[in-house]
């Protein structure tokens, strides 16, 4: 990781083992033939290193050093403006960076779903993934692909007659018909609903176990808590942390406790070792950062306290614990 | 060569699915030339064979010009707009693929204009012309509208998907009126007439069907060259930088 771009968080990971050892085994082993590439030897599929990219007086990319290992799937989580999608681009070629390099392993065994594109809407569902596979030297057949996306019952229905969640499985059955090594999906699930989010993930999850690398940008962070093998955060075009789903939780050691008690909220506020306390229909909401103290002071202040939860943060406060860090 | 292939077959099929862009092309030449060389002046035409020969070729080139201009002129301009481009960028189509598959579509158009054409002018308007010379006209406003095409995508790569209709027309109309397709052009627009393609090609149909042409042939065709290259060049250069 690039050395001063990387926030002192980062070394917290540096002692624990690695996240994919065992994954990485297992790939290993379903290559014991001769790579294609020179480049897959040592399981890079995709490099970013030191890049930095600018537009006008945005600063999109700031010495971002990113990779991708065969076989895993690596969630890039950040807010709006955090250069996901400029990340993705760089790697793909589409943006060049201003400074430092990037590599792609090979194009021909890429696919990819982008965040906003229109496509024909003359051309039936079919038609759009039979133009995609032909681009690939070993695709699926656009039957296959219909199959694998669920999206055989919009076969023949025009592209220009689909909901926006149904273009998104199109896009998504387009970026898998070739049959990519790497799959780079930007915001797959954005506009989809339940039902359908659910299937990609499912199909995310058989190309995962099927050796597929696959690079998921997303705003939702159950998405890269379900899937993800690696997650990176950025913010501001900088990484702010790396590793599993876990380890980046436990970069923030917040803790959510809610329960039942006649204490006053402002008593509690004021105890060490608690951000914030809520009060919701008498169900009070703490998010403290030494639970276990908080916790012992609570029973012994209240012999009726009841219904106590406590709750690891989710991705999404130790996402947003991160990002506020660096727009403070 | 499969991507190739299919990439042409489907941008042909949505072209041809697209009322707002089959409807127009396919008809306006035919039905204009209906109207001009058979009901408006039918009558004067069978007795001045020239003319009317005149009249049809003009109105041929009229024909090629729309596919290739607003085919890529406006469809460039929008896909680009709309990440299509990029998209092609990013998937591992063949870089030539979407232009050539353009250009196909533009010549497939084309070739169901002369042939409509071509009919009109046998059956309706009664032409004397040969097999080969119809064959030649074909050909030649066939490959001939090329730089048309060129045009298209070198206003397509510059201007927004919304102005693009109205820069390619800005081209378009003065060009149809300017090069002598319609009407024989007075003697002070007649100097200003070679800065159009159109004008050129025009004078290659002539030739084709045997009437007498101004200028050389390969004078014309190598403007036409000149012009497609130039252009596509030109056109190619910025989408690979600024996309």
């Amino acid at each position: 990781m690039g050395a001063g771009s990387v926030p002192p968080r980062q070394s917290q990971f540096a002692g624990s083992p690695p996240p994919f050892a065992e994954k990485r085994e297992l790939y290993r082993m379903d290559n014991v033939l001769p790579a294609v590439d020179g480049s897959m030897h040592n399981d890079c599929l995709a490099e970013l290193r030191g890049v930095s990219k600018r537009f006008g007086k945005t600063c999109a990319l700031d010495g971002l050093d990113l990779e991708v290992r065969a076989g895993e799937l690596l969630a890039l989580l950040g807010p709006n403006g955090a250069g996901k999608t400029t990340a993705i681009s760089i790697l793909l070629a589409l943006l060049r960076p201003d400074a430092g390099e990037a590599r792609l392993f090979d194009k021909r065994q890429t696919g990819v779903m982008m965040q906003e594109v229109a496509l024909a809407p003359e051309l039936r569902v079919r038609e759009h993934i039979d133009l995609v596979a032909s681009y690939y030297p070993a695709p699926l057949s656009p039957a296959a692909a219909m199959e694998m996306t669920h999206t055989t019952p919009l076969a023949n229905r025009p592209y220009g007659k689909l909901s926006g969640g149904q273009k998104r499985q199109t896009q998504f059955a387009m970026a898998i018909c070739g049959r990519p090594k790497l799959l780079f999906l930007d915001e797959p699930t954005a506009g989809l609903d339940v039902q359908s989010r659910q299937m990609l993930w499912d199909t995310v999850r058989k190309l995962v176990r099927g050796g597929t690398a696959i690079v998921l940008t997303t705003h939702y962070l159950e998405e890269a808590e379900a899937l993800a093998d690696r997650v990176v955060v950025l913010a501001k075009g900088r990484l702010m942390a790396s590793g599993t789903v876990g380890e980046i939780r436990a970069v923030v050691s917040r803790k959510r406790i809610s329960c039942r008690t006649t204490l006053a909220v402002e008593r509690i506020a004021s105890w060490q070792g608690v951000n914030s306390v809520t009060c919701d229909q008498g169900r009070l909401q703490v998010v403290a950062s030494d639970a276990e103290d908080v916790v012992r002071r609570l029973l012994a202040a209240d012999a009726q306290l009841a219904e106590l939860e406590v709750h690891r943060a989710g991705l999404a406060e130790a996402f947003t614990e991160l990002t506020q860090e660096v727009a403070s | 060569m499969k991507p190739y292939l299919t990439e042409a077959k489907y941008e042909s099929l949505r072209m041809l699915r697209a009322p707002s862009f089959a409807i127009p092309f396919l008809t306006i030449p035919v039905l204009v030339y209906l109207l001009m060389g058979v009901v408006f002046f039918g009558e004067a035409l069978r007795h001045d064979s020239k003319a009317a020969i005149n009249v049809f070729a003009g109105l041929t080139v009229f024909g090629m010009m729309g596919p290739g201009m607003f085919g890529f002129g406006v469809a460039v301009a929008g896909e680009r707009e709309q990440g299509l481009l990029k998209l092609k960028r990013a998937l591992p189509a063949p870089p030539a693929a979407y232009f050539l598959a353009k250009m196909c579509m533009a010549m497939l158009f084309n070739t169901i204009i002369m042939a409509t054409m071509i009919g009109a002018a046998l059956f309706a308007a009664h032409l004397p012309l040969a097999f080969p010379q119809m064959a030649a006209l074909a050909l030649v406003n066939i490959v001939g509208a090329l730089p048309f095409c060129a045009i298209g995508l070198f206003i397509g790569v510059w201007v927004s998907g919304s102005a693009a209709p109205g820069f390619v027309n800005l081209v378009y109309l003065p060009m149809m009126w300017l090069s002598g397709l319609f009407i024989p052009l007075p003697k002070s627009l007649q100097g200003a007439a070679p800065i159009w393609p159109a004008y050129h090609l025009l004078q290659l149909s002539l030739g084709a069907l045997g009437q007498p042409a101004a200028g050389a042939a390969w004078v014309h065709a190598g403007v036409l060259a000149a012009v497609t290259l130039l252009l596509s060049a030109v056109a190619v250069r910025r989408l690979a930088r600024v996309g």
